[in-house]
């Protein structure tokens, strides 16, 4: 049957409405790859799970808790960092997720695929990370609005609880969704650097976590000006509201652009391996 | 048409393709050969731009492959590595491919019958067997509908009907005028659907030719075995310009350069009794054997057990 299928066609060596590779065809091939893996959906639903849950979680805890803080945690409290709380959870499962993106063609060999079908590569790199990130914004930037005005619903009960309107609040909940958008680009630019899941995961926990721990154990002199800088701690400023006092930390929105910057040096170093190294 | 120009590919210390030149003429099937780590996979790679060779260039219809506006519609392709993520469905594997060229859905099922896979094209690809992979790879291959096509050892890991069945593929799309390239560690395979060969070992040419230029080849250097009880005197009789008799048991001769009617005749002439007159024709597969023995890479045995198969053959 299948033989018949084949010999009975005519070759159509020119046949018309043959398209060709475009940036907006790779876009769609992506878009097609992301959901189409079980891996990929269920990260994202943690992600989202995550990024509502872990907040609502706290702001319960801390309002049965609340006879049994002292004065000076009830004054400091601020119900907009406990809103956008879900981002330390939800961070985990984006960073993984952004190297599995490209780590998982690596390792399967669909990369080959990939490149074959677009032998100029970086659309392929491109295109991932639009999708990526396009959607993680997306549902980040929801979650997280879902995740401010639940806690300043439960924490009504004592009366600490914020407006959007007020200072930082619109800043920090927007700020969240893209401060997880930037780490998932990195993180991708980290797994086609790495270009082995393990690697990739075991490099981006390192870099964002390790690195932060590491520096704690130096003189407190030392850590406090190399600490701000670091990647994470740099990102996490625009997620924030109001810090720890006495802690070191760079300004919100310069804080996120080294953020930027950190992606941009993972991207680039991706690009330059996708572009150099056999596939 | 694909035009390999003195490529050479090195991976750190091991060279894996040496310097290599030939041509793959548009419209017939040619045969890519050679014993397994002859780097005919790296050559493949090197073709569809996924490795840069160190040195050299390759042409395919006459552009270097990445600067094809649509890789898909020129040339398809199916690597022996597999070359699909495990955790996606055969339909959704190919809709992804397809999207990358504008390829519309009709054409993803078109490929999906006609590789056979139509029940199982919602199963994720992890599951399937080295067959059913194979068949995915080909429906990769042909999604494009493109006119030259690459194929790494196509046959590996299919059952005797699914053997049949890509040959009776091939032989399809070769009538309908496409180029195909197909490579293969088994002559026997090969000579069935190829007209052209390229015979590589260690990353070096070997023979560029046609398929019945090496059965000429083989044949011509068929012997005949020979046993008589007087075995020397017959092979007094025998002697002559051009002719080579090798013994290894006292009354069997293998005689080169004779065939075995005029062996009858020299032999009845000379009142030599003979027990056994058989023509042994070398096959294919020892033609190719004797071609690639010397650039065989990972030897099983020594090189007298090769000459026995031959022998057998």
């Amino acid at each position: 049957m299948s033989t018949n299928a084949v010999t009975a066609r005519p070759p159509r060596a020119a046949s018309p409405g043959r398209g060709r590779v475009t940036q907006v065809n790779v876009i769609r091939s992506e878009w097609v790859k992301l959901w189409t893996l079980r891996s990929t959906r269920w990260s994202l639903l943690a992600a989202v799970i995550a990024m509502t849950g872990l907040g609502i979680l706290v702001a319960f805890v801390q309002m049965n808790r609340w006879s049994q803080m002292g004065p000076g945690d009830r004054l400091n409290y601020d119900s907009i960092n406990t809103g956008v709380g879900g981002y330390h959870l939800a961070q985990l499962a984006i960073g993984v997720l952004g190297v599995l993106v490209i780590s998982g063609e690596y390792s399967t060999g669909m990369i080959r695929s990939s490149l074959m079908a677009v032998p100029h590569r970086l659309p392929v790199l491109w295109a991932k990370i639009g999708v990526f990130s396009a959607v993680t914004f997306v549902l980040m930037l929801i979650s997280s609005f879902v995740s401010f005005f639940a806690v300043q619903a439960i924490v009504t009960q004592h009366h600490v609880q914020h407006s959007i309107g007020d200072p930082n609040a619109l800043r920090v909940v927007i700020g969240t969704a893209l401060f997880l958008t930037v780490l998932g680009i990195m993180s991708v630019g980290i797994g086609g650097l790495i270009r082995s899941t393990a690697g990739g995961i075991s490099l981006f926990v390192f870099l964002l976590f390790v690195l932060p721990g590491i520096t704690d154990i130096l003189p407190a002199s030392v850590a406090d000006s190399i600490s701000p800088y670091l990647p994470l701690n740099a990102g996490f400023t625009v997620a924030t509201s109001t810090f720890d006092p006495g802690s070191h930390h760079l300004s919100p929105w310069g804080g996120f652009a080294l953020f930027c910057g950190y992606a941009a040096l993972a991207v680039v170093a991706a690009a330059i391996g996708l572009l150099r190294r056999d596939a | 048409m694909i035009e390999v120009s003195h490529i050479t590919k090195r991976y750190g210390e091991k060279l894996a393709v040496d310097d290599l030149t030939f041509t793959v003429k548009p419209g017939i099937v040619t045969g890519f050969l050679g014993p397994n780590g002859a780097g005919k996979s790296t050559t493949m790679r090197v073709i569809l731009g996924l490795d840069a060779p160190t040195s050299g260039t390759v042409r395919v219809n006459g552009k270097a492959y990445r600067d094809l506006p649509a890789p898909l519609h020129e040339i398809g392709a199916m690597l022996e590595a597999r070359a699909i993520h495990t955790g996606r469905s055969a339909f959704n594997h190919l809709l992804a491919m397809a999207m990358t060229h504008g390829i519309p859905r009709s054409r993803v099922d078109e490929v999906i019958e006609i590789v056979g896979l139509t029940e199982v094209a919602r199963k994720r690809v992890g599951g399937f067997s080295l067959g059913m992979g194979q068949r995915l790879g080909i429906a990769s291959a042909l999604l494009g509908d493109p006119e030259v096509l690459i194929l790494d050892e196509p046959a590996n890991g299919l059952d005797p009907e699914g053997i049949l069945w890509i040959r009776n593929l091939l032989t399809g799309l070769a009538a309908q005028g496409r180029t195909v390239f197909l490579s293969s560690h088994l002559m026997s395979e090969i000579a069935l659907t190829a007209e052209h060969l390229v015979v590589v070992g260690r990353g070096r040419l070997i023979a560029d030719t046609t398929v019945s230029e090496i059965v000429a080849q083989a044949s011509e250097n068929s012997a005949v075995r020979v046993r008589a009880p007087e075995a020397t005197r017959l092979r007094d009789v025998l002697a002559g310009d051009g002719v080579t008799i090798v013994s290894d048991e006292p009354t069997v001769l293998e005689v080169h350069g004779l065939d075995s009617e005029r062996i009858g005749v020299l032999a009845a002439g000379a009142g030599c009794v003979l027990y056994e007159l058989t023509p042994q024709t070398a096959s294919l597969e020892a033609a190719f054997m004797r071609l690639t023995g010397e650039a065989v890479e990972y030897h099983a045995g020594t090189v007298p057990e090769i000459r026995e198969l031959e022998r057998a053959a």
